[in-house]
């Protein structure tokens, strides 16, 4: 599956191209930051109407992972929806979609800033999720072994180029990538998230295949590729 | 219509007497629209205002006459200046003000409340002010409309957007007169088309032409390096001009272009010559003071790029110097107009040739300026990302009927022949965003009830008032002096991105060292350092002409090259002599290994636009092959592409079907699309560019426009704007057309050289920027071989 393998804690956790996590051995599949809805929600404040698609996109791409995993538990780590009202202007064919993936399933909707209350689909809502020594949690706090999601982290390969969002791991903490379809990144390199971090940290590239990288710390970024090459 | 005595004896008061085209201006002051074609400094902007004078002189008129329209802030204060100083000689009742973005707030307001006779702005504070629910009161009793270098507006989306500004006009003060002003131009029949109020015929009026320029290129002792675009080997030499000159103007391609040669000149300015510099990106103040010591006549050169292309008056310019090839003989020709203001007298230029090859461009465009050889290509049909502008405009300005609207809009010349279907989906885009699934209902942008049309929440006016005009900025950021409040100037947001605390850089011409970035500004210290980390602030880069290199390849098939500087001819022959060189009907490609990568070198001479997309297409092509190609790089006359295989049958590359087929596939996932699509979705008013609280949110929160393009790729191909988004690139960034032209013209014949070692025309292509990386196989492959070498080195290999 293209994924990436790696131990936090005593498991054996794949981060996958796609920005999802699968734990093989509790048959759990985790996303973070899903954002459905946000068109509607960016409409709704601001007059602004892009492309109505991302529910969809996103939707299409956690099917995706689902028929690829089969999982028993799936795990959405907060900020699932933009907002409650963007959840509840979800469309009746995306909310076929979702109830179709929710089927036969644990489903656990974790609270993120976005979207803190209880929502009107099923599936339970819980703030903290642990399970084997780990815990699951939308904000990264100062517990150990946590998988949290919230800052959408991104990174590039020195170098070589071209931004992707990324999963963070320093062994104790791991940063789950934004899986929706309308979310932008913040680098890895950001000092909000590198605070977060102590030990040695890699990031975890999605896209075609999922690329571990180790992440320097407060090293320059490298200069950008038309200038390299041309004082070659 | 004659001249009244107060204006007469003004005139023979310092002994002038008035251009036979000035006379006829008076004598058509009636005329419904009127173009006159003029050369520069041959009182252009005098002949389109006389009439109005004329018509104010007996104080009868009240509130605004006169709007006067020009591309550039700069051009309005200047006319401001140079129409008040006689209309105050003359003593007459006329009030003149002029209205920009550099326009402060209350003087804005009060222009509003009580506007003058004659008001100077440019196209998009026009739009702004037809945005207004009080302009129709503002312009009920407009008479006259001038468009000062209509010809450079012509060509753009400003032109577009301000030709739908008076198609208002005109429905507020039906009996608007329009007068364009134009600089020669290879065909003034569409220039006029565009002017006149359509079906309206618009009469053309031709200036005396004057005597042809003297233009010659720069002899240097030195040689002109391989390739870039400094032309810092020309400093001494230009120096040297500038010293025998009264006052010079040295023009550029690019900001950053002039940035560095203005830098590198002061550093050669041991005498110390006054010299100034003017680019966009420089703060308005610094502009102004360049603007006022030009006037004064206290510099002795300016270092400047498009800013200054258009008919400031800047006294006695003596000396026009082109640094870097002109690529457009026209613009060259309209440059040199700037020298020698005197009528009847003969501008004097110089070109300097910032590489090699550009040596030759140059000879060429000497020779087509020689033989008055105009270049330029015809435009499209009136682009719908304006006129969805035009729609919210309208809107913002108060209630409105459709049909009243589409009627308007059809009498724009570029807009003559728009369906109603075609206006209808852009209402539509304007009012729900025009998807196919329609998501929008409650948040509709427009409503329409009882058949007029009206915005749903009319707190909206404020951005798309904020979000006026079609030129297109990147995200720029101030730059200031640490500890100081007053910006040096702008630099892009994508190379701020790239600096690190101690990088240095140029503004304004000095060396400042990148200390941090404080909300959306960079703060700088000074520096005394010599060689600056370069600054990549964009000008535009424009693509050689079609005619301009049809006649390099016509000069590549003389047996010698008398006219070519020797060390430039030389190469020629090196080249001829080593692989060939090329021809309008064959594509020359080589093939050599270069730093341990295969390259392989296309020649298709089709502009850089073009190439860039042939270099897109063929690599495409490539990595369906298997060739693992890894990137490319495009000038104006060639493509070069590396990569981990070698190309055995160039042929195959260009079989023209594969290149069509792939072509619709490949449109749709490139860079140069999103570009495109990013700018027409913000003229559009998809995407918001001002939003006034967009830049304080978190950075997450943002995401970029690629992904827009991406999802409505994917759901909804069709909407209005990737039609307008494919339309366009294929006119202007991919210029598709230039391709096909080349592959035409070259039928297949493909001559395939395969060497040993780079040649010597391939040879500057090494040394080019704008190198584009493939995000292929290859790279994939690269990826994960560097990725694994970095896990290897920080130990964490068995991970």
């Amino acid at each position: 599956m293209n994924g990436f393998s790696f131990i936090f804690g005593d498991h054996r956790l794949i981060a996958l191209p796609s920005g999802a996590l699968w734990w093989a051995d509790r048959r759990l599949l985790c996303i973070s930051d899903m954002h459905l809805c946000k068109s509607n929600r960016i409409a709704r404040r601001s007059g602004q109407m892009l492309p109505p698609y991302e529910t969809q996109e996103t939707l299409s791409k956690l099917a995706h992972d689902i028929a690829l995993t089969d999982p028993q538990t799936v795990v959405c780590l907060g900020d699932s929806f933009d907002d409650l009202t963007a959840a509840e202007s979800l469309s009746l064919e995306d909310t076929t979609s979702l109830v179709s993936l929710q089927a036969g399933r644990r489903w656990l909707w974790l609270e993120g800033n976005h979207d803190p209350g209880p929502l009107t689909l099923g599936g339970t809502h819980l703030a903290v999720h642990t399970d084997g020594g780990l815990t699951f949690r939308h904000i990264a706090s100062a517990t150990l072994l946590e998988i949290s999601g919230h800052y959408h982290p991104k990174h590039a390969i020195p170098g070589i180029g071209g931004a992707r969002a990324c999963f963070l791991n320093d062994g104790n903490r791991l940063i789950m990538p934004a899986y929706g379809a309308y979310t932008g990144g913040l680098r890895a390199t950001d000092a909000a998230l590198t605070r977060l971090f102590e030990g040695q940290t890699v990031a975890i590239l999605t896209g075609h295949r999922a690329i571990c990288v180790p992440l320097t710390r407060s090293g320059r970024p490298a200069p950008p590729v038309r200038w390299r090459d041309s004082t070659r | 219509m004659h001249l009244p005595p107060v204006i007469k004896n003004w005139f023979d008061s310092r002994g002038w007497s008035i251009h036979p085209h000035q006379q006829a201006m008076l004598d058509r002051a009636d005329a419904p629209a009127l173009l006159l074609i003029a050369p520069t400094g041959g009182g252009k902007t005098l002949a389109g205002f006389l009439p109005t004078l004329v018509e104010l002189a007996d104080a009868t008129h009240n509130g605004l006459h006169t709007l006067y329209v020009s591309p550039l802030k700069a051009l309005a204060s200047d006319i401001k200046r140079n129409l008040t100083t006689p209309v105050t000689d003359m003593g007459l009742p006329i009030r003149i003000e002029d209205r920009t973005g550099d326009t402060s707030a209350t003087q804005k307001k009060r222009q509003r409340a009580d506007p003058p006779h004659i008001l100077l702005t440019t196209p998009e504070s026009l739009a702004l002010l037809t945005s207004y629910e009080d302009a129709p009161r503002m312009f009920a009793g407009v008479q006259r409309v001038i468009v000062d270098e209509i010809h450079a507006l012509a060509e753009s989306k400003r032109g577009d957007q301000l030709m739908l500004a008076l198609s208002r006009l005109q429905a507020m003060a039906p009996g608007l007169r329009r007068v364009g002003l134009s600089a020669t131009v290879e065909n003034p029949a569409r220039i006029a088309h565009g002017l006149a109020c359509h079906p309206d015929p618009c009469e053309i009026l031709y200036a005396d032409a004057g005597p042809d320029p003297d233009i010659s290129m720069l002899v240097t002792e030195e040689r002109p390096p391989w390739s870039g675009g400094g032309a810092k080997y020309a400093i001494p030499a230009v120096l040297e001009q500038v010293k025998q000159h009264e006052t010079t103007l040295i023009f550029h391609n690019t900001r950053a272009q002039a940035e560095i040669f203005f830098h590198n000149l002061w550093l050669a300015n041991d005498t110390d010559l006054p010299i100034g510099i003017h680019h966009g990106s420089l703060d308005r103040d610094q502009r102004q003071r360049v603007e006022a010591a030009m006037v004064a006549g206290s510099l002795r050169a300016i270092v400047c790029t498009g800013s200054l292309d258009l008919g400031i008056d800047w006294g006695d310019v003596d000396l026009v110097i082109q640094v870097g090839a002109p690529k457009n003989v026209k613009r060259l020709i309209q440059r040199i107009g700037r020298a020698n203001h005197r009528y009847n007298a003969p501008s004097k230029a110089l070109l300097v040739p910032a590489n090699r090859f550009e040596v030759v461009e140059c000879v060429a465009a000497l020779q087509a300026a020689r033989d008055h050889e105009l270049d330029g290509d015809p435009p499209g049909p009136g682009p719908r990302d304006v006129l969805c502008q035009h729609i919210l405009i309208r809107a913002c300005a108060g209630t409105f009927d459709a049909d009243d609207l589409y009627s308007e809009v059809r009498s724009v010349g570029a807009y003559s022949n728009l369906t109603r279907d075609a206006f209808d989906a852009c209402l539509d885009f304007c009012a729900t965003g025009g998807y196919a699934l329609a998501a929008y209902d409650r948040w509709k942008r427009l409503q329409c009830r009882d058949g007029l049309w009206h915005l749903r929440d009319p707190r909206a006016t404020r951005d798309l008032r904020m979000n006026i005009g079609t030129i297109q900025d990147t995200d720029t950021l101030k730059v200031r002096l640490k500890g100081r409040f007053k910006p040096l100037g702008e630099i892009e947001e994508s190379f701020a991105a790239t600096l690190t605390p101690g990088d240095t850089f140029l503004i304004g011409g000095e060396i400042v060292r990148y200390e941090s970035m404080r909300e959306m500004s960079v703060e700088v210290t000074r520096r005394a350092d010599k060689t600056p980390k370069i600054a990549t602030f964009m000008g535009t880069k424009f693509a050689t002409s079609t005619q301009l290199s049809q006649r390099i390849l016509r000069m590549f098939q003389q047996d010698e090259w008398p006219d070519l500087p020797q060390h430039t001819a030389e190469w020629l022959h090196m080249q001829r002599d080593w692989s060939k060189l090329p021809e309008a009907d064959r594509i020359l490609v080589e093939s050599f290994p270069h730093d341990g990568r295969a390259h392989t070198c296309f020649y298709g001479f089709a502009g850089r636009n073009a190439q860039q997309t042939l270099g897109l297409l063929l690599t495409k092509r490539m990595e369906e092959l298997n060739l693992n190609p890894l990137g490319f790089v495009s000038t104006d006359y060639a493509t070069l592409v590396w990569g981990l295989n070698p190309v055995e049958d160039p042929a195959v590359l260009f079989d023209p079907n594969a290149l069509h087929d792939g072509f619709t596939d490949w449109l749709a996932g490139n860079a140069v699309m999103k570009r495109t699509f990013r700018a027409s979705a913000t003229i559009a008013g998809l995407i918001q560019r001002n939003l006034p609280q967009a830049r304080t949110s978190g950075r997450q929160a943002t995401f970029s426009s690629d992904i827009l393009y991406d999802t409505l790729a994917k759901y909804d191909p069709n909407h209005l704007i990737m039609q307008v988004t494919r339309e366009e690139a294929l006119r202007g960034l991919v210029d598709f057309g230039r391709v096909e032209e080349m592959l035409a013209r070259t039928a297949g014949r493909v001559d395939h050289v395969i060497l040993p070692r780079v040649s010597p025309l391939a040879a500057p292509m090494l040394l080019e920027m704008g190198r584009v990386p493939i995000a292929g196989a290859g790279r994939q492959r690269l990826m994960e071989v560097a990725a694994a070498r970095l896990m290897e080195e920080a130990g964490l290999s068995a991970l």
